[in-house]
């Protein structure tokens, strides 16, 4: 009888002690404090890469890191079996991106594509924040200048100044999902020198562009550059249209891409695409970018 | 009579000896690291909620992902983005309780056994862990190293990335928590 008393004591106590164990409160009370608190982080990750195809986006080194960036374009699908579709002939750019800042990025690049060189400037203005949704885009400037070096036969008088163009886009993204990212890019063009006095020097284009991710390391991103016709008219330029599959591992990105541009930089793909998909103008390449770190990083977070 | 008596006596007895004495920080750390032949890897948090009940000799932890900060900024995006996802798992938290001896009114290093439930990425584990617990002027200071396994936790690593990162990653807890009041 009493053996069996003490069991129950035993067991009841034994009880009391369990629910005590596993009283989840004391989460609660943490989980409460945590909602409190909570501060607004950035949104990380809108874009795999420094580009969506040939539209840089806003994903950019952060302070210390160095982006090699190879962009490479095969010839016009096309251009039939001789050329083997296109794959005999090739474009590249190669550049390298450097983070001065988090919020800073400078890059140059040298193109085989008019054996164009070019400069950017890369300013994080406004940076996406997710909870209370304080921020609800980023937005970066970005200016460009180019400057093609090939020589073109009695066109002397082509000097540095007529050879150079002048870019201004303003990035405007938002990550709207895990998965979805979306980004309009409103951009001024400026060429020193254009081919007739009907062409305009100053223009204005619009690109969108978004990605779509299939896994955390694939996406399939699609780009559209619009120029609003009457600005280039002594040539038949057509609005930049490009697809692409982004493969990401480790440091490196791997873009596959389809576009109807040939060259990868603002002031030629914008303004000076002559392919068209329709026809099956098609140039078929990849962007490989690779990350270094030069310095190392201090993470920042919103004040 | 006396014997159900006794009986209830028992077991306010036994219930009495679970009043709560909270100590409670936001300023906890965690950190982790493993060390691989191309890289190492360690991250920190410095904003760790803990709470410990001295009379119940309860614990809990959570802390977001987000706030683990890397030395590069790529591996910081690539542990959010492609690792413990912290879009769809934005905390980590842990449960449990401690054995062991502590005088809460004497300064002393006291060593404790850990035991509870791991959340990371949505998956639960069972965590049991030695750990020292410190009362220092009415502070409770918690240590504790221990390792887990991110397989264990559902978090895939591709096989292109595999021998950049360790199987074993080694985890370390620092809290000071003040008595709440």
């Amino acid at each position: 009888m009493r053996i069996k008393q003490i069991l129950l004591v035993g067991f009841l106590s034994f009880l009391f002690y369990q629910a005590n164990a596993q009283d989840s409160s004391l989460l609660n009370i943490l989980n409460d404090s945590l909602a409190a608190n909570a501060k607004p982080m950035y949104v990380t990750g809108t874009f795999k890469a420094g580009h969506i195809v040939n539209m840089q986006t806003v994903e950019q080194p952060a302070q210390g890191d160095m982006l090699f960036v190879i962009q490479h374009r095969f010839g016009q699908l096309n251009s039939g079996s001789y050329n083997f579709f296109g794959l005999d002939n090739a474009t590249l750019r190669l550049g390298l991106d450097y983070g001065i800042t988090n919020r800073l990025a400078v890059g140059i690049g040298r193109s085989s594509y008019l054996k164009t060189f070019d400069s950017y400037i890369k300013y994080k203005l406004l940076r996406q924040t997710d909870g209370n949704e304080k921020m609800p885009l980023s937005v970066s400037l970005l200016g460009t200048i180019s400057n093609y070096t090939q020589d073109i036969p009695g066109e002397t008088y082509l000097n540095f100044t007529y050879r150079t163009a002048y870019t201004l886009q303003m990035l405007l993204a938002r990550k709207f999902s895990t998965r979805l990212s979306v980004e309009v890019t409103p951009t001024y063009l400026h060429y020193n020198l254009v081919p007739t006095v009907n062409d305009k020097n100053d223009l204005f284009a619009v690109g969108t562009g978004a990605r779509f991710k299939l896994t955390n390391r694939t996406s399939i991103n699609a780009e559209y550059d619009y120029l609003p016709s009457g600005q280039v008219v002594s040539t038949n330029v057509y609005n930049s249209f490009s697809l692409g599959y982004d493969i990401e591992t480790g440091g490196h990105v791997f873009q596959l891409v389809f576009s109807n541009s040939q060259s990868m930089i603002e002031s030629q793909y914008l303004a000076q695409t002559t392919g068209r998909w329709n026809k099956g103008d098609i140039y078929f390449g990849f962007n490989i970018s690779r990350n270094f770190n030069v310095a190392k990083h201090k993470a920042s977070t919103p004040k | 009579m006396k014997k159900i008596i006794l009986s209830v006596a028992l077991i306010v007895v036994a219930c009495a000896n679970s009043y709560s004495q909270l100590y409670i920080t936001r300023t906890g750390y965690i950190s982790f690291f493993s060390q691989m032949p191309l890289e190492d890897i360690k991250a920190d948090n410095n904003q760790v909620y803990a709470v410990i009940d001295a009379g119940k000799k309860n614990i809990a932890f959570t802390l977001l992902l987000k706030s683990f900060l890397f030395p590069k900024e790529l591996q910081q995006e690539h542990f959010n983005e492609n690792y413990v996802e912290s879009d769809k798992y934005p905390k980590s938290n842990f449960t449990g309780s401690y054995a062991g001896d502590v005088q809460l009114d004497k300064d002393g290093v006291y060593k404790i056994l850990v035991k509870g439930n791991l959340t990371i990425h949505g998956v639960t584990k069972p965590v049991e862990t030695p750990a020292t617990l410190e009362v220092k002027g009415g502070k409770l200071i918690g240590n504790c190293v221990f390792t887990l396994q991110p397989e264990d936790y559902n978090i895939s690593i591709p096989s292109v990335v595999r021998d950049k990162i360790a199987k074993q990653v080694t985890v370390t807890v620092k809290i000071e928590c003040n008595p709440s009041k």
